[in-house]
């Protein structure tokens, strides 16, 4: 049984690699990145094994406890993250909840990120290789505490399918968690400010921390080697219990889910009531825009970016206070332009097979490119304008404030334009409609982040005369030359967009069933 | 029932000897793999045509070339006589299709779906507003017209599919297996509707599995296999007094006679 579904699920994906050789690239790629950071992990901990107890002790219960925090954190963020196995397909099989438990945990640990883990747990008994004796008992109390990230990875993930069978309470709770995870680097400077002096409290944390269920385990070996076997033997019984409890309270949630089935939420709108289509043109352009607006208001893997947009000037905020910088946070225009416009670079993946309704209802490309770009600028054109102007008074620079919206407003065009034109030939594997925005597909990472990155390099070639003129015009504090910048960024960039849904619209002309084609191999 | 007038196809005009769909010589292929070959059909204008076939015969990719949703490898497609790959526009206003296995764009609500279809089609709001209002009514779902599309039930799904299909009032309707998990309450809704819109001039082509339905529904069939037609006509010339499913089964091959392995048998 064990077996089978861990052949089951290796079979799934070698399958979806088959599919194609890219994905393939794209694994590989990411495999070696794994071996990497773990033989830099391997070596640190090889060295530290020269270092006092004391430090090894602190090391290790910290990343241990916050492994583990970041399990169980990780089902939160991104249901579903392994489909293959979600209790939801293996409902229909006669499977007892006992031998479901031993078998999924199995899979989790033998999965690429349950490995990774538990080959970097392993390598900390090679902290301990002058004393065998300690280093077998750190394989051991490793092996125990991975096997308690994986466990508790699921038991939040069967937990949480409960609380989330409504799907509009799954798309938001996913979306909330982000926002303090991508505040924590700001949360962290200032904290280490505070914490610069007083580096003598990480060790009392680690004590503190050893003592609960998240990092009893990792602490088992310095205890001993510290010489307190009384200690380490309590701590390794409460590492024990937790895991007995982990699994317990797992056991029973996915009992419970295993007879369970999702009910469809059932909010609904009054008769005639059609939103937006009834206030946008009811012309095929307004209808386009109409529906992309709505789709950035109801699917999260629209609303998921929005997000983006206060925290990129929250984060310049604090590094231009903490580096001493002030003229850094008037970079949040231009910065947030470019996230926005680039947001919809692959906009038809996102659309995957509905697509379709625009090409048999004989949709003109250029009605398709407008329609898009409209939903976006409707938004953008007055977010951007109010973060750089915000960012300008904050600064107290307002001598800059016609380069600086030369170069946002310029760089939002010109973003705007290239996403019509990559949209229409770029067809990315993305999370399907429905799905977390945060499900991964198989090496979509790498290949996702080598066009991203690419589409960057060419917005930046693109707007290169607006930048250079911003420079310069912040450089000399030249009124006249932040002028030009302004009329440049207006004038270049509108050119470019207008070309831009031209291209594209003529692209999308020509090729639409093809692109159909693909987008059906996407599914 | 009678099909509403203001999504009624308006009326062929004079020459009736064009047929609705005309296909020629039609191949495609996917890699290795040969889903249609030297396929030729022709589709009567004012017809209700079934298309039927066993899994994998070619039945949704013959549609989607017919309908310009997939370019073919060689062939000639006709809707009323416009090609389809050299004039796809015009051909794409004389059709609507429901295709199978196709996302529709569920994050809107059922009537929001069927405005978007209308408007997308350059229809001016006021005829798309009575026109939704029409389906909705028609199709019975004015209770779920608010809900969004993805919380719908696989049958409604197929509902509100269809009144989109319908939207621009085309002349010819392509439905690739609209009665899947359609309750029968709502198939036997959806049959008189697309009755309605045969009298009134439109032609339809289902392809389907269900034999003893297009038996008693259509009045052209052709059953398609390997990506030929093997046989095509009126539903008496196919069926020459027999049983259709047993015309099809003999056509296709492919039947078993046993009953299943030991272990299966429970007494």
């Amino acid at each position: 049984m064990v077996a089978h579904l861990l052949s089951l699920r290796l079979l799934v994906l070698r399958n979806t690699l088959a599919r194609s050789p890219w994905q393939l690239v794209a694994v590989i790629a990411g495999g070696i990145y794994g071996v990497g950071i773990l033989a830099v992990v391997f070596v640190g901990l090889a060295f530290l094994g020269s270092a006092p107890v004391g430090l090894i002790k602190t090391i290790v219960v910290l990343a241990g406890s916050a492994t583990l925090l970041g399990w169980a954190i990780v089902p939160l963020l991104a249901s579903g993250i392994d489909q293959t196995l979600s209790v939801a397909r293996l409902k229909i099989f006669p499977l007892a909840p006992t031998r479901l438990v031993a078998a999924l945990a199995v899979c989790g640990l033998l999965g690429i990120p349950g490995a990774v883990t538990l080959l970097a747990g392993l390598f900390t008994a090679a902290t301990w290789w002058r004393q065998p004796g300690i280093a077998l008992v750190a394989l051991l109390v490793a092996t125990l505490a991975v096997l308690t990230c994986v466990c508790a990875s699921r038991m939040i993930e069967s937990l949480n399918a409960g609380l989330s069978a409504h799907r509009r309470y799954r798309e938001i709770s996913g979306i909330l968690l982000l926002i303090p995870l991508l505040l924590l680097g700001p949360a962290i400077t200032v904290l280490a400010q505070g914490l610069r002096g007083a580096a003598a409290t990480l060790p009392v944390l680690a004590e503190g921390l050893s003592w609960s269920p998240l990092g009893a385990a990792w602490s088992v070996p310095s205890d001993i080697a510290l010489g307190h076997p009384g200690t380490a033997a309590l701590k390794l019984l409460i590492a024990l219990a937790t895991l007995a409890i982990v699994v317990v309270v797992w056991r029973r949630s996915l009992a419970t889910a295993l007879v369970s089935t999702q009910q469809p939420a059932s909010k609904s709108a009054a008769a005639g009531d059609i939103g937006l289509f009834a206030r946008l043109p009811a012309t095929p352009t307004g209808a386009v825009a109409a529906r992309a607006l709505t789709y950035w208001i109801r699917d999260p893997r629209y609303s998921r970016q929005l997000i983006l947009i206060p925290i990129f000037p929250i984060l310049l905020f604090v590094n231009s206070r903490t580096l001493d910088l002030p003229g850094l946070v008037t970079a949040s225009g231009p910065v947030v332009a470019v996230l926005v416009s680039l947001s919809i670079f692959t906009d038809l993946s996102y659309d995957s097979t509905a697509f379709a309704a625009h090409l048999s209802a004989g949709l003109p490309g250029r009605a398709d490119r407008a329609g898009r770009v409209i939903a976006v600028a409707s938004f953008a054109v007055p977010i951007v304008v109010a973060i750089t102007v915000g960012s300008v008074a904050v600064a107290g620079s307002w001598s800059s404030l016609p380069a600086l919206l030369g170069l946002s407003l310029g760089m939002l065009l010109t973003g705007l334009g290239l996403s019509s034109v990559s949209s229409a030939r770029i067809v990315l594997p993305v999370p399907a409609p429905g799905d977390s925005p945060f499900a991964a597909k198989t090496g979509a990472g790498f290949t996702t982040s080598v066009t991203t990155f690419a589409t960057w390099g060419v917005l930046l070639l693109l707007s290169l005369p607006e930048i250079v003129l911003a420079v310069v015009a912040g450089a000399t504090g030249s009124a006249l030359l932040g002028a030009i910048t302004l009329m440049v960024g207006l004038g270049l960039g509108a050119t470019l967009l207008v070309n831009g849904v031209r291209i594209g619209g003529r692209e999308l002309d020509r090729r639409g069933p093809d692109l159909l084609a693909r987008l059906r191999v996407q599914r | 029932m009678r099909l509403l007038d203001s999504v009624a196809p308006s009326r062929p005009s004079g020459d009736t000897g064009t047929p609705a769909l005309g296909i020629r010589g039609l191949a495609k292929r996917f890699g290795e793999k040969v889903a249609v070959q030297g396929l030729d059909l022709e589709v009567p204008a004012g017809s209700f045509f079934g298309l039927v076939g066993p899994n994998g015969a070619g039945k949704t990719t013959t549609l989607s070339m017919a309908t310009g949703l997939l370019r073919p490898d060689a062939g000639e497609i006709r809707i009323l006589g416009t090609d389809v790959w050299a004039d796809p526009t015009a051909a794409k206003r004389l059709v609507g299709v429901l295709s199978d296995g196709i996302a529709l764009f569920d994050r809107l609500s059922g009537e929001q779906l069927i405005t978007y279809h209308g408007l997308l089609n350059g229809m001016d709001r006021e005829t798309v507003k009575t026109r939704t209002r029409d389906l909705l009514d028609l199709l019975d779902m004015n209770e779920a017209a608010g809900k969004l599309v993805v919380d719908y039930s696989a049958g409604m799904t197929k509902k509100i599919a269809l009144a989109t299909a319908l939207v621009h009032a085309p002349r010819l309707l392509v439905l690739d297996e609209p009665f899947e998990s359609v309750d029968p309450v709502s198939a036997a809704n959806i049959r008189d509707i697309l009755h309605g819109y045969v009298e009134s001039g439109g032609t339809v082509i289902v392809s389907s599995h269900a034999m003893d339905m297009v038996q008693r529904m259509c009045d052209h069939v052709a059953i398609i296999a390997s990506g030929r037609v093997l046989t095509s006509g009126t539903v008496d010339e196919v069926r020459g007094g027999r049983d259709l499913e047993d015309v099809f089964v003999d056509l296709v091959g492919g039947r078993h006679h046993t009953r299943g392995p030991e272990w299966l048998r429970t007494s």
